[in-house]
């Protein structure tokens, strides 16, 4: 199967349609609710036609950064419109675009307001792809920025419990974690050699050992990379939910609304994990060379402190909430393997983990519009009500317990390998996976927990004496997602091919730093 | 290695998908006919056994197949080192497996139709059993660990939903989950095995790492990061761990009696037959790493703690047995028994006789829980007819066999079947299969104990042997209770034999539980062994190994003790209640025991021991310790204190601003204009103002001199 080579430039067909599609839905009059509905889904549907255009017309063989859009911005200051995508990022794409249109499609009957909500929503997605094809610094950072602001919208209008609390927490969080990555990567512009935010330029760089030199701090004498890479890493890391810096996760997860919560977990999480990687360790290899062997035990207590708190959430959200933590954790694992299994088990990791958050968050979410409570005491039963919901929930939970046949388990497996494999950059990476390796089994747990408390046993009829099914349209939106699960558990190949192109050079890269730091 | 052209590795490959096609129409389409959906199922299952039958007797016929085995791989996961590849590889022991797993589900598949008639989830039912069928026979003809440990997963999570089935009821979803978590317990550790032998060796393959003696050369004698321990022995005990928690051995055996909540055939298939001797097929399959491990680092580490939790389970799950009234609990703990056997003779390297026991047991015991799953059935009907079952009188247990008796005469064909069963699970000497493959174990004991001298051996022998007897008395009681004498209650008055298709499973089975143990008379056996030729399993079987065990010369010692021992086990059994068949209301003479049948009846407290020392801690600790403290009062508060931190400082700042700043700006002169202005108001000019002020006054410093130090003085 050949696709046709694409004639357009897509990745800005991809990025921009969602945004103007957002202007155009505020001029729609306020009472033609039905109308901005089926404008959304035709945007977030042309949006995801795009995107997997995009995926399968990537040139899997030749690897690289393709459809290459490059137009001059500030070129004094080394600033363009450049973007491109790699198989690192080609993945994140197309999770954004799956993870649009579903959240699209489950918030259908929301009455409140839906002009706004979807054209967040659209506002949302166009930042978080804008950060995922931008191959100029300050582009990327004008797209984290750009989505940043619509989360807190979503969150404090359309949110439940404690809301702007929540909406204000999330914001001050990611908010403060962007500047921090964004006056390290201002150092960067000022210590390298070529004033420049072309990320190409930068690698080039870094590839040469530019941010290796030493600064002089407070009369210290200090190599760059040292210095700033764990500023920027994990500046962007409190998006990704690391530990001790995820606490806007839950409680942001947990009062968004239901696609709001998809767009978190689901993709927004991924948006910190990547910028990491590009920024942090890309730019900066011989910083991650000399932080991530310690970085990675963030990341253990991450994986086991989360899932232990899943276990005893009462709220169904904040199950799944913790969950996210835990599950990302995993991607910073991969990260610190700094081989190719490691990273390609990490993107596949954010890739899956994207699509399960989305599909965990849908099902609760349509429980949640029948039952007004997310409290497991008060609810169980919903199995027979919404058969459907509940094979989501249950092939979600399956690959959140890294079920073979999965894409979690193949994520999980390769970033086990991966960093098992890797013990001569550490001694102690075995013992990363296996004081790691208890939260698979706690994970199982919650999921069976929040499974049964949920759908089975019996439902409480006076409580609910009526409850429906869901409607089609979240059924679409259910084999949407879970058809990936499947696909990438069985045929791992179709995604870890590409990722394995982006993956390489970042590898080479790291490795170069490690042969000079043993120099 | 090199393949018998390509058709014969596709038809293995093939073998796997009829049922889960089946579970695909069934899940999806056919779900609201019940006639069609057991069509699909038995359907599928009987292709996928013609094919096993057909690759088993081509395997059967295949010269050295150990060393070119039926086999065929395709990449799957390019990472790494080397390439993740999956593929199918049938070598004897997958041989062998491949003609007892499809025949017995087949046989089970059937018994369904009869036994779950009536359930409103009938189709689900196949559906799930379905999956399972295609999980496990993913396990056999997998040529590689993660593949066979996909297929593990996938059968641990039908287990799960089978044994949940009727899930409304709270004490089946509370099996349900015990059996999974307890056995993730063991998958987690596994899967670290895996990941281990795979950073290792770059490969995952069964013939690369087992018949390479390089590549085991190399794992035994590599230091792994447990002190003393080689690669090849940490990774082996790994996979062990997994092989602990699927076969229900100590300490994680407290899930199977528990999954006895689940439909019978489901208890026969998965908790008897299949999954849980999957956990064992794997030990038996990576032999040649324990063995490996053997001659490096650590020595025989790997091999003393396979069988020492062997032997353990055998004996310690022989004594719960012996108290247990529930039908099918005697059997669940019986089959914890047998797998210690295995594993025991898996320890002291008796591979063919572990193998052997394997595929014996998986006839017998799957016919004995078809059994028993007739005689509830036909009790609980019984009850039914007996005009009970309607009132809301005291809750009956059709399990109990107590509540049974006499149900020799009004079932016989369950009666004789089940006889030939249990008798096989006892290990009757010469007519029953069981007494073949147990013979083989305790003569491999036997041969380390007292002809080689070996310590190790020896434990293992005298724990079986006592195993073998508490094995013959509780099989024989359980008969007795349910069979013998005159029926307790009116539902056993009213039980009638099940109908054809739970039959012919059982009378099937039967001709195996007594015919199977003659493919592996031991050679030089007077008149038995020139009339069988010879012990064909062990030569076919040992196949599999890159050097071909020994079988042992027969020696009647070991045969006349094991005959021995299991008729001492059955008799005592006789005489203690067939002999005088217990009455209506009689106690269990055991109780005579006292303490020591408490705590057997109790499981040796060992569930409750693991929710006291296991359960309730991690869920303390998950909620105070890490949910409670560490979030929300240490990271929040942290936050929150920040938060506040940077609130006063900004209101600080603002009153700052407000008073010193603006202050000194325009407040000089306001503040001269304001005091002129307030001390104005003060001249009155009037003597009683003044005077006012003055008695005020006085009356202050009363008040603070006098008061004030009494109640400082509370």
């Amino acid at each position: 199967m050949t696709i046709p080579a694409v004639p357009i430039p897509i990745l800005s067909f991809i990025v921009f349609t969602p945004l103007i599609g957002a202007l155009v839905l505020l001029l729609i009059p306020r009472q033609r609710k039905e109308a901005a509905r089926v404008f959304a889904a035709t945007v977030s549907s042309f949006t995801l036609l795009l995107a997997l255009w995009a995926f399968l017309a990537y040139d899997r063989a030749a690897g690289g950064y393709q459809f290459v859009e490059r137009i001059s911005w500030l070129p004094q200051l080394g600033i363009h419109y450049y973007v491109g995508v790699d198989g690192v990022s080609l993945p994140l794409v197309l999770l954004s675009a799956l993870v649009l249109f579903t959240g699209v499609l489950v918030s259908w009957n929301i009455e409140d307001r839906p002009h706004e909500l979807f054209a967040f929503m659209l506002l949302l997605a166009s930042g978080i792809m804008g950060v995922f094809v931008a191959r100029n610094l300050v582009l990327l950072f004008f797209f984290y920025e750009i989505a940043i602001f619509p989360k807190y919208f979503l969150i404090a209008i359309w949110g439940s419990t404690r809301k702007e609390y929540a909406a204000m927490k999330l914001v001050l969080y990611t908010l403060v974690g962007s500047i921090i990555a964004l006056v390290g990567a201002l150092a960067l512009y000022f210590v390298s050699p070529v004033r420049t935010f072309d990320m190409d330029v930068l690698r080039e760089l870094a590839a040469r050992g530019a941010f290796a030199r030493t600064v002089e701090v407070f009369g210290q004498a200090v190599r760059f990379d040292y210095l700033w890479f764990l500023p920027v890493f994990l500046g962007f890391a409190v998006t990704a939910g690391l530990w001790p810096f995820h606490n806007w996760v839950p409680d942001g997860h947990s009062a968004a609304p239901t696609a709001g919560s998809m767009f978190l977990a689901g993709v927004v999480m991924k948006v910190g994990a990547y910028s990491a990687l590009r920024v942090g360790i890309e730019l900066m290899p011989g910083g991650a060379v000399y932080w991530l062997p310690v970085v990675v035990f963030l990341a253990v207590v991450a994986a086991l402190y989360s899932a232990a708190i899943s276990l005893v959430q009462e709220d169904l959200k904040y199950v799944i909430a913790f969950s996210s933590i835990g599950h990302m954790a995993f991607v910073t694992i991969g990260f610190a393997a700094m081989n190719v299994t490691g990273l390609t088990g990490a993107v596949l990791q954010m890739f899956s983990h994207g699509v399960m958050a989305a599909i965990l968050f849908a099902t609760v979410g349509m429980v949640y519009d029948r039952a007004h409570t997310r409290y497991l005491a008060h609810l169980g039963g919903f199995a027979r009500a919404m058969p459907m919901a509940t094979l989501g929930f249950i092939l979600g939970g399956l690959v959140a317990m890294g079920m073979p046949g999965f894409s979690g388990f193949v994520a999980e497996f390769q970033v086990f390998a991966g960093i098992w494999a890797a013990r001569d950059t550490a001694w102690w990476y075995p013992w990363v996976a296996i004081l790691a390796a208890p939260s698979i089994a706690l994970s199982a747990a919650y999921i069976l927990r929040a499974l049964q408390a949920t759908f089975f046993g019996e439902l409480n009829r006076e409580r609910y004496p009526h409850v429906e099914d869901v409607t089609a349209l979240d059924k679409v939106a259910i084999v949407t997602l879970a058809v990936w699960f499947v696909l990438i558990g069985v045929f791992p190949r179709i995604m870890t091919d590409m990722i394995q192109t982006g993956v390489e050079p970042i590898v080479a890269l790291l490795q170069g730093a490690m042969v000079a730091s043993i120099r | 290695m090199e393949t018998q052209g390509t058709i014969l590795p596709l038809l293995v490959a093939l073998i796997p998908w009829p049922p889960f096609i089946a579970f695909g129409l069934i899940a999806l389409f056919t779900n609201r006919w019940k006639r069609l959906s057991h069509t699909l199922a038995i359907l599928s299952v009987a292709i996928s056994f013609v094919l096993s039958q057909i690759v088993f007797w081509t395997a059967i016929r295949t010269e050295h197949l150990g060393e070119h085995p039926i086999a065929i791989r395709i990449p799957w996961l390019p990472v790494g080192p080397r390439p993740l590849e999956f593929g199918v590889l049938v070598d004897p022991l997958g041989a062998v497996m491949l003609f007892m797993v499809p025949l017995v589900s087949l046989m089970i598949f059937i018994y369904s139709v009869g036994y779950m008639a009536g359930d409103p989830y009938y189709s689900r039912f196949f559906a799930l059993l379905s999956l399972f069928e295609a999980a496990m026979l993913l396990l056999v003809v997998a040529d590689n660990l993660l593949m066979l440990f996909i297929g593990w997963e996938v059968m641990g999570f039908c287990s799960y939903a089978l044994i949940g089935f009727w899930y409304r009821k709270p004490s089946a979803y509370r099996a349900a989950v015990k059996a999974f978590m307890t056995t993730r317990v063991g998958d987690v550790l596994m899967l670290l095995g895996i990941a281990y032998l795979y950073a290792q060796t770059g490969t995952l393959n069964f013939h690369d790492i087992l018949r390479n003696p390089e590549t085991l050369k190399t794992l035994a004698e590599t230091p792994s990061y447990v002190a003393g321990l080689s690669v090849a022995a940490l990774a082996s005990l790994l996979l062990f761990a997994g092989t602990v928690g699927k076969s229900a051995q100590f300490p994680l055996h407290v899930w199977l009696p528990d999954a006895m909540e689940g439909p019978t055939p489901v208890s026969a298939m998965i908790h008897a037959a299949t999954m849980v001797s999957a956990g064992v097929y794997t030990t038996i399959r990576m032999f040649p790493l324990l063995q490996a491990a053997q001659h490096g680092l650590g020595g025989e580490t790997a091999f003393w703690v396979v069988a020492l939790i062997g032997a353990f389970t055998a004996f310690m799950a022989a004594t719960m047995g012996v108290a247990q009234n529930d039908i099918k609990r005697v059997l669940a703990y019986s089959t914890i028994s047998q797998l210690g056997y295995m594993l025991a003779a898996v320890g002291i390297g008796a591979y063919v006789a572990a193998a052997f026991h394997l595929i014996t047991h998986a006839f017998f015991k799957a016919l004995l829980f078809l059994g028993s799953g007739s005689v509830i059935h036909a009790v609980e009907h019984g009850h039914h007819h007996a005009g009970r079952g309607h009132g809301h009188e005291e809750p009956f247990d059709p399990n109990d066999m107590f509540n049974m008796g006499g149900l020799a005469r009004r079932m016989p064909v369950t009666f004789w079947t089940f006889v030939a069963g249990g008798l096989a699970l006892a290990g009757f000497p010469l007519i029953t299969a069981g007494f073949w493959s147990k013979d083989e174990i305790l003569g491999e004991a036997f041969h380390g104990a007292f002809e080689k001298g070996e310590l190790l051996p020896l434990l293992v022998f005298l724990l079986l042997a006592t195993a073998a007897i508490l094995t013959g008395f509780y099989t024989m009681r359980q008969i007795a209770l349910t069979f013998l004498g005159e029926p307790r209650t009116p539902a056993a008055a009213h039980a009638e034999e099940s109908p054809g298709s739970m039959i012919f499973p059982l009378v099937f089975l039967a001709f195996f539980a007594v015919f199977g143990g003659f493919v592996g008379v031991p050679e030089g056996f007077p008149v038995l062994a020139a009339l069988t030729r010879g012990n064909w399993f062990h030569e076919f079987v040992g196949g599999t190994l890159l050097e071909h065990p020994e079988a042992l010369p027969f020696n009647p010692v070991p045969v006349v003790l094991s005959s021995l021992i299991a008729l001492t086990g059955l008799f005592l059994g006789w005489a203690v209640y067939a002999r005088r068949p217990l009455a209506v209301g009689e106690p269990d003479p055991l109780i005579r025991l006292g303490p020591i049948y408490t705590f057997l009846k109790n499981r040796w407290y060992i569930d409750d021991l693991y929710q006291i020392v296991f359960v309730r801690p991690t869920l303390w600790l998950a909620e105070r310790a890490v949910a409670f403290f560490m979030d929300r009062v240490l990271i929040d508060g942290l936050l929150h204190g920040i938060a506040d931190a940077v609130w006063s400082m900004g209101s600080a700042l603002r009153l700052f601003d407000r008073v010193v700043v603006n202050g000194i700006g325009d407040g000089i002169g306001e503040a001269v204009k304001a005091a002129g202005r307030e001390l104005r108001t003060l001249q009155t000019g009037l003597v009683q103002n003044y005077l006012l002020v003055v008695v005020l006054g006085v009356l202050g410093f009363i008040v603070l001199y006098t008061v004030a130090p009494m109640l400082r003085g509370f």
